[in-house]
Order: structure tokens, then C-alpha cells, then sequence
């Protein structure tokens, strides 16, 4: 048998090696940030994207000058030097705004900066793959075993290992390294001694952002710098720095090397699913040790959570529904089809941020995977449609029920953990979920997705599938709203305000936090579903982090801390999309700048903006 | 019949012993304080006996009933109240509204999903609130009220769960000296009126010689003395281990030496 070949096992175990090293040098960027600093920073990735191109770009003119293995590796260095000054440009102009951030906004805000680099860095680099210069005098693959095996690989394995080396000198030897490990230990107790804080973080980035940069670079020989690096890595740090535990240098090393090698073999036993392996392991993990291998407990509580406090009911709201129920209906009559169907995808959306706003608006619970259920509920809706011949009437019900039981799933492994790490493993749900649209093929059409999804004859015109959105959308909005106000909205509200205290009345926590996984779930699978019908087709996207972070934006852009947050957020991110897409190609930039913006002007949200306002005048 | 007994308590962090065999009991209304050195032991007895922790050995009877193991949440049901260190208050609901989610809980309505929950025993929560002195602020969120307030609204939260036994975890820390003798003495009252035993850790001696029963002292995990105020006063023990401290276990001023 192949499988049981020495030498194939031996080549596998090697790449699986230079890999793992490629990944920690990356990943140990990553972790020593958060350890200090305490944000997980989501635009690593794309410095590790920048790290790539800049040595792409960089490393061959530098060899036309003088073609040797020294210009080859000053290049690289040099390009993550450049990466480095990138990372401090980053901390001064925004991070060093945000540390004191709820962790929601220190995400989102990050996130922001992954998407401005997108539109940038096919601006600069130009919109091609680019593929870098092999490494001078490294060409030839030396012979392991009788298999030929690439010599670069070989300068990678030993990378990983060098890195850890000099990362670990200078965390033991220099009072820089002294000041990283204190502050990764005890932030506050550091800040009280008088160590300038703006020194350290800024320090801490470039070595951060060098280390991104670095393990960007080294990948020019292995493959060409593209432009969906930035989010495939991001990914696979996060993995590698929660199952090592944050802020732990030797715990990213260890979880590295065993996800190099879970990725060489698992190609063996998933063929085409090396991702949800590597995904599994860290719901393994974290189920078993929910602070990671090496981690700790945060001794900072999760007193940051912002969300919905109790308001007095609104006067008259029964004739300000009964306005909007009229407006809902009476709005076919002046729309044309294509305003209708803009109509509907926004109250598709608003559906699907305040299924959000339950998580994280009154649960506290930062879901960075919610599209996980939204595309639960549309892949449902239409495998039912393709594979079970059902009509819309039936779909539609087994999509929210597909993703009801999937977030019950998901929820059972994730109420556990807190903070940032329930973030990470709600997004690896989704990213999981996300690889298995993609790659099984045979069911669920990979990228091309399912076509042929298409609503009943009765609701099949623009008019009426607005108005059947319309009305579902109503109903569980309402619904949402009922369940926020009633006992069980309060629990979930009292677990996030003090978790100590709900205990200490009784409340079950985790029991309440699953619940509200589920109904949130179900409410998404819903806007899924009905999203499948709009559209008439699902694909892999629905389930990819920016639909995550769309719903996100839309609950930050109205306000994290009301209840009509999300609707008026979905309403107006959708619309100004429908506007300024069309007119640049920079939409990403232009998208990631309004969030950063939000982040720092603009925390309350449109809507929380005018309720502070009102407060602030009565 | 006693109304919590601790035997044998034993609790060790690695090679450090937080707690080792330490026995005493509280009797229904009566108000125990343990006090001891910073380090000595207090909040690890104290978190066992709330649930907070788990004990090597020992074991933990309320009411007969062996809690040793039990979450804080079966502690609740079982009739343990608590207050914390730092009050724990739910800060985006009004004063009454974090009585009311204590009384829904109470009543195990918490996965209601229907009727909505500030309208569930608002009377009887402000019933409550006005018995530590806050009904007026019934409908102030607890955000914006003075600590010294929302400790008082901590306690009412604790006595809406009917509790036989109060755990109060340094109860006047953060407060002015006047608030902290006019809650100590709203406790003692309510204690004795409806029966409740109170175990309280404390670190202002006024408060402990002024307001306990009996006062126990822990000193590197061990029970070193017990009993009355005046005769934990005279203890050559406690008097070593409070040494450079001594004005501490001074008589309050204004009553005459013992």
C-alpha cells in the first residue's frame, strides 16, 4: 500500500515539517500581540500577504544587481523590515486607539484594515498572481529515501525552529523580551511601574508584523502571492494560536507542528478536507482545554461586553408597528421590480442581524460565525430543493431546522468558553461548515454551488416574494423582540452583566446561552432560507467570513446597544452598497475605512446615537 | 438543628494550604464573621462553603443536607444568598428589574419567552428593595446608582432568593465609614427578624467587633481562635497575629475597655 510506503510516510512528515514552520513563524507574530496588547489581530494575515508580495516584487530586482543566496535572504529580510514598519504605521494610527475597546469593536476594527489592504494591495501589486524567484543555490531537491524532495523545504523546516530560537532570546535575554513577557502576564501591573506603554505596543507590533512579513516572504519560492492569501493564513494562525493558547510562544510551536502534520496525513484520510480536520482539532481542544494547550484563564472578566439595557416601552408603539406593517405592505405599489428585490434582500438581512443582535446585543456572546447558520439555512433550504424534490412551503422549514440543529451543535461546544475565544471557535464553526461547501462536491455543487432554487409558482414574482419576506421577517423580528424582553431575554442579559451574580440567583448560564444559540440559529437559517429563494442559488460564500462581517457592520453601523440597531444598520449598509458599488472598484476600502471610522467616531451606532441623544436631552 | 456545619475543610493551591480543617457552624440568625491577615484563608473558606470552589475534603451540611459538591446554583435553590467582594449587580437594568430576575429565577421562570419580565413580581420586588431603604430608586438603573446603593440592592437581590443562610464577602469594602455601620446594622436586623444565619469575611474591625455574634480567625488556613467578640479581643493568639496591628483589635471608640 502507498499510505504504508516508509519513504512516501517519510516526504509527507517532512512537508508536513516545513509547513509547520512556515505557519509558526507566522502564528508566533500573532500570539505575542495578543499577549500583549490583548487584540486579536485580524489584519495579521494581510501583513503576511504584504510580506509575500513586497518579497515577490523586491527579491528579483535585488538579484538582477547581484544574483547570490545572500541577496535572495537580505531580501527577505528586508521585505519583512518593510512589513514590520507597516505594523507600528498600523498601532500608531489605530490599535493604540482601541486597546481599551470592547473586543467586538477591536475585531471588527482589525477586520476593517484586512479589507482596506485587499483593495490596496491589488492597487499597488496590480490585480495578477505574482510568483517569486526560486532561492539561489536551493534550486536542486535533494533525494530522502529515494523520493526527490524540494531543498527549499528542507531551509524551511530549519526556519521554524531558528525563529523560536531567537523569539525566545529575545524574550529571555533583553529587557524589551523582559517587559513582553511581563506585560503578557499582567498588562496593568506593568503600566503601574511606569513602563512607557506607547514604546512597548508600538515595539511589539513591528516584531509582530515582522514576523507576519517574514513568513510571507519565505513563501515566494512555494507558491505565487494572491490576493486571497491574506484570509486562508489568517485562519490558520488563529487555529494554530487558540489551540497553542493565546499569547503562548511554545504553545504556537507545538499546535503548529501537530497541524503540520494533522494537514500532511490528513490528505490521506480526507482526500479533500485537510481544513475541517485541522478545524476539528481545535474544537478537540478547546472542548477538552478551553484556554488551549499553554494558555491561562483571563484574569480580566468579561466585564466588556456592551449590549441592549432596559428602556422604557416606546409610547404608542402599537400604531408605530401598525405604520410600519402598513408601509411593508403598501410598498409594491410604488416600487418597481428591482427596487423590490433590493427591499427584500435588505429585510432578508435585517432578519439576519437581529438573530445576531440576540448573541451578541443581549447575550454578550461575540459570534464571529454567524453566517455558519445563515448558510445552514439556505444550503437546507436548497439541498431539500435539488435532492428531496420538496416544494418551497417544505424547504423553507428544513433549512431553519438544519441550522436550529447546527447551532445547537455548534453552541454546545462553544457556551463553554468566553471572550475572545468563543469568538475564534464560532468563526472555525464557520469556517469548518465553509470547507465542507466547498469541497464536497458531489452534494453541495463545491464553488458553483446549487442553482434552480426557486419559490413556489404562487410566490414566484417579485410582489409576492416580497411581501411573503416581508411578513416572515415581521413575524420573527417580532417574535426576537418578544423573547428579548420576556424572562429568558433578561437571564441571557444577566449572565452578560455578571455571570458571578446570575449564578449566585440560580440562573443555569450555559443551559440559557445554548438556548439562545439555538432560537438565534434558527432565525438566521430562516433569513438563509429565504435569501436561497431570493437569489434562486446558494454558493460557498453564504458561509464565508465576510458574511459573518457583514452582519456584524450592520449590527455596529446601528448600534450594538438597541434593538432596531440591526434593522436600520441592515437597511443602510445594503442600500449604500447597491450605491457605491457600482461606481469604483474600491468598495472593500471604502467598506473597511466607514467601519474603522464607526469604530473609533462612531461606537453607539446610528440608532443608539439618536437614543443617546434623546436621553441626553431629557 | 444547626443550620450550616463545616467539618474538616481542607484546600490546598499547589504546595500552599489555603484551608486545613477547619470546622465551625452558624446558627439560624446569627451573624458569623471570619477574619485573619490578608492571605490567611478567608475568600478560599468563604468560596467553598458559595461553591465557587471545590474542596479536597471536608464537607459542607446546610440544613442536614450535604452541599459540599453542589454548584451555586443548587446552593441557591438550597437556600444560600451572597453578596461579593465587588458588588455584582446587573448594570443595564433597573434596581427593581435586578430583584425581579432574582425572583423569576426563584420561581424558575427564566426560560420564559413570552410575557415580559419586567412586569413579573415587580410589587413584591419592591417590596424588598424598600426593606434595605431603596424603593425610591426602584426604577433607577443600577448603573447610575452610588456604590454604596448598589450594594444595598445586592443584598435586597440576595434575600429575594428567601435564603436560610447570607454569605457576605467583605460587605462594607468601598464604602464610607457611616454606610458601613447603617448596612451592617440593616443586616443584623433582617438576619435576626427572619431567622437567617450570616457568615461574613471583613476587614474593618469596627464593623466585625461592632455587628458579629461570634468571630472566627484564620491565620494560614487554620482556625486559630473562635468565639465572642470580647474573648477574640483578649486572645494572646490572635493579638501575635495581628501584631503591629493591635489598635485594630481595640475596643470601637466610645465603650470602655472590657
Amino acid at each position: 500500500m502507498l499510505a504504508l510506503d516508509p519513504s512516501f510516510l517519510a516526504v509527507q512528515a517532512l512537508s508536513g515539517l516545513s509547513s509547520a514552520s512556515s505557519l509558526f513563524i507566522t502564528a508566533c507574530g500573532l500570539t505575542i500581540v495578543f499577549g500583549v496588547t490583548r487584540i486579536v489581530n485580524f489584519a495579521h494575515g494581510s501583513l503576511y500577504m504584504i510580506g509575500a508580495y513586497t518579497a515577490a516584487t523586491l527579491v528579483p530586482r535585488l538579484l538582477e544587481l547581484s544574483f547570490g543566496p545572500v541577496t535572495f535572504w537580505a531580501g527577505i529580510l528586508a521585505s519583512a523590515l518593510i512589513v514590520g514598519i507597516i505594523g507600528v504605521i498600523i498601532e500608531i494610527l489605530l490599535l493604540r486607539r482601541i486597546y481599551g475597546a470592547p473586543e467586538l469593536f477591536q475585531l471588527l476594527a482589525t477586520f476593517g484594515v484586512v479589507l482596506v489592504v485587499q483593495d490596496l494591495v491589488v492597487q499597488v501589486f496590480g490585480p495578477e498572481d505574482i510568483l517569486g524567484p526560486r532561492a539561489p543555490g536551493l534550486r536542486a531537491p535533494v533525494e530522502i529515501l529515494g523520493r526527490r524532495f524540494p531543498s527549499y523545504e528542507l531551509v524551511l523546516i530549519a526556519a521554524g525552529p531558528i525563529v523560536l530560537g531567537l523569539v525566545w532570546l529575545l524574550l529571555r535575554k533583553t529587557r524589551f523580551g523582559v517587559l513582553v513577557r511581563a506585560a503578557t502576564q499582567d498588562r496593568d501591573m506593568v503600566a503601574s511601574l511606569g513602563v512607557n506603554q506607547a514604546m512597548l505596543f508600538t515595539g511589539t507590533l513591528f516584531l509582530g508584523a515582522f514576523l507576519a512579513g517574514l513568513g510571507g516572504a519565505l513563501q515566494i519560492p512555494r507558491v505565487s502571492a494572491n490576493t486571497g492569501m491574506d484570509l486562508s493564513i489568517i485562519a490558520e494562525a488563529f487555529v494554530v494560536t487558540v489551540v497553542g493558547g493565546m499569547g503562548s510562544v511554545p504553545g504556537a510551536f507545538l499546535a503548529a507542528l501537530i497541524i503540520g502534520q494533522l494537514q500532511a496525513f490528513g490528505i490521506l484520510i480526507f482526500p479533500k478536507s485537510t481544513l475541517v480536520v485541522v478545524f476539528l482539532l481545535m474544537a478537540v481542544v478547546l472542548a477538552i482545554r478551553p484556554y488551549g494547550l499553554f494558555g491561562r484563564a483571563e484574569i480580566v472578566g468579561g466585564s466588556h461586553a456592551v449590549g441592549i439595557a432596559s428602556h422604557k416601552p416606546l409610547p404608542g408603539r402599537t400604531y408605530i408597528l401598525l405604520a410600519v406593517m402598513a408601509a411593508l405592505a403598501c410598498f409594491p405599489l410604488l416600487a418597481d421590480a428591482y427596487l423590490l428585490k433590493v427591499a427584500t434582500e435588505i429585510l432578508i438581512f435585517a432578519l439576519f442581524a437581529f438573530s445576531l443582535q440576540l448573541l451578541i446585543g443581549v447575550g454578550g456572546l461575540v459570534s464571529f460565525g454567524h453566517a455558519a447558520f445563515f448558510g445552514l439555512g439556505a444550503y437546507g433550504s436548497a439541498l431539500a430543493v435539488k435532492w428531496l424534490d420538496m416544494s418551497m412551503e417544505a424547504a423553507l422549514p428544513l433549512g431553519l431546522t438544519l441550522a436550529a440543529l447546527g447551532a445547537a451543535l455548534i453552541g454546545a461546544f462553544v457556551v463553554r468558553l468566553s471572550g475572545i475565544y468563543l469568538a475564534m471557535m464560532t468563526l472555525a464553526a464557520a469556517q469548518i461548515l465553509y470547507a465542507v461547501a466547498f469541497q464536497w462536491v458531489d452534494v453541495t455543487g463545491g464553488d458553483n454551488g446549487i442553482v434552480g432554487v426557486w419559490p413556489s409558482s404562487w410566490a414566484g414574482g417579485p410582489v409576492p416574494y416580497y411581501l411573503l419576506t416581508a411578513a416572515l421577517t415581521l413575524v420573527a423580528v417580532l417574535l426576537l423582540k418578544r423573547i428579548i424582553d420576556a424572562p429568558f431575554g433578561y437571564a441571557l442579559r444577566a449572565a452578560r452583566d455578571s455571570e458571578a451574580r446570575a449564578e449566585a440567583i440560580g440562573l443555569k448560564v450555559r443551559q440559557h446561552r445554548w438556548l439562545a444559540f439555538m432560537i438565534s440559529g434558527a432565525a438566521a437559517g430562516l433569513a438563509g432560507g429565504l435569501y436561497a429563494f431570493s437569489r434562486g442559488s446558494v454558493d460557498p460564500s453564504l458561509l464565508g467570513i465576510s458574511t459573518s462581517v457583514d452582519a456584524l457592520t450592520m449590527l455596529l453601523l446601528g448600534g450594538i446597544q438597541t434593538v432596531a440597531g440591526p434593522l436600520v444598520g441592515a437597511a443602510v449598509l445594503h442600500f449604500l452598497r447597491d450605491l457605491i458599488m457600482p461606481l469604483t472598484p474600491l468598495w472593500r476600502l471604502l467598506l473597511g475605512l466607514s467601519i474603522i471610522a464607526m469604530v473609533l467616531i462612531f461606537p453607539r451606532g446610528l440608532v443608539g446615537t439618536v437614543q443617546y441623544w434623546r436621553e441626553e436631552r431629557a | 438543628m444547626t443550620l450550616l456545619a463545616v467539618t474538616g475543610l481542607h484546600k490546598s493551591f499547589g504546595g500552599v494550604m489555603a484551608a486545613r480543617d477547619v470546622d465551625f457552624t452558624v446558627e439560624r440568625g446569627e451573624m458569623l464573621a471570619i477574619i485573619g491577615p490578608n492571605g490567611a484563608g478567608k475568600s478560599t473558606v468563604f468560596n467553598m462553603v458559595g461553591g465557587q470552589l471545590r474542596p479536597d475534603r471536608g464537607q459542607v451540611l446546610l440544613d442536614a443536607h450535604d452541599i459540599t459538591h453542589a454548584s451555586p446554583q443548587k446552593r441557591f435553590r438550597r437556600g444560600v444568598g451572597r453578596t461579593f467582594q465587588v458588588a455584582q449587580t446587573f448594570l443595564s437594568m433597573s434596581a427593581a428589574e435586578n430583584v425581579q430576575m432574582a425572583l423569576i429565577s426563584c420561581h424558575r421562570q427564566s426560560n420564559g419567552l413570552w410575557s415580559p419580565a419586567r412586569e413579573r413580581h415587580r410589587e413584591k420586588a419592591v417590596a424588598l428593595l424598600s426593606q434595605v431603604g431603596m424603593a425610591e430608586a426602584a426604577d433607577v438603573p443600577c448603573s447610575a446608582l452610588a456604590y454604596g446603593d448598589v450594594k444595598r440592592v445586592e443584598l435586597a437581590i440576595a434575600l429575594a432568593g428567601e435564603p436560610k443562610l447570607l454569605l457576605m464577602d467583605e460587605p462594607t469594602a468601598g464604602m464610607a465609614p457611616r454606610e458601613r455601620a447603617e448596612l451592617m446594622d440593616l443586616t443584623g436586623s433582617i438576619a435576626t427578624s427572619q431567622g437567617i444565619g450570616v457568615l461574613f469575611t471583613e476587614h474593618d474591625m469596627d464593623v466585625v467587633f461592632g455587628h458579629a455574634a461570634r468571630v472566627l480567625v484564620l491565620l494560614r488556613g487554620q482556625i486559630i481562635a473562635a468565639g465572642t467578640p470580647d474573648e477574640i479581643r483578649q486572645d494572646p493568639q490572635v493579638r501575635r497575629a495581628y501584631l503591629g496591628d493591635e489598635h485594630a483589635l481595640e475596643r470601637p471608640k466610645g465603650l470602655s475597655p472590657a
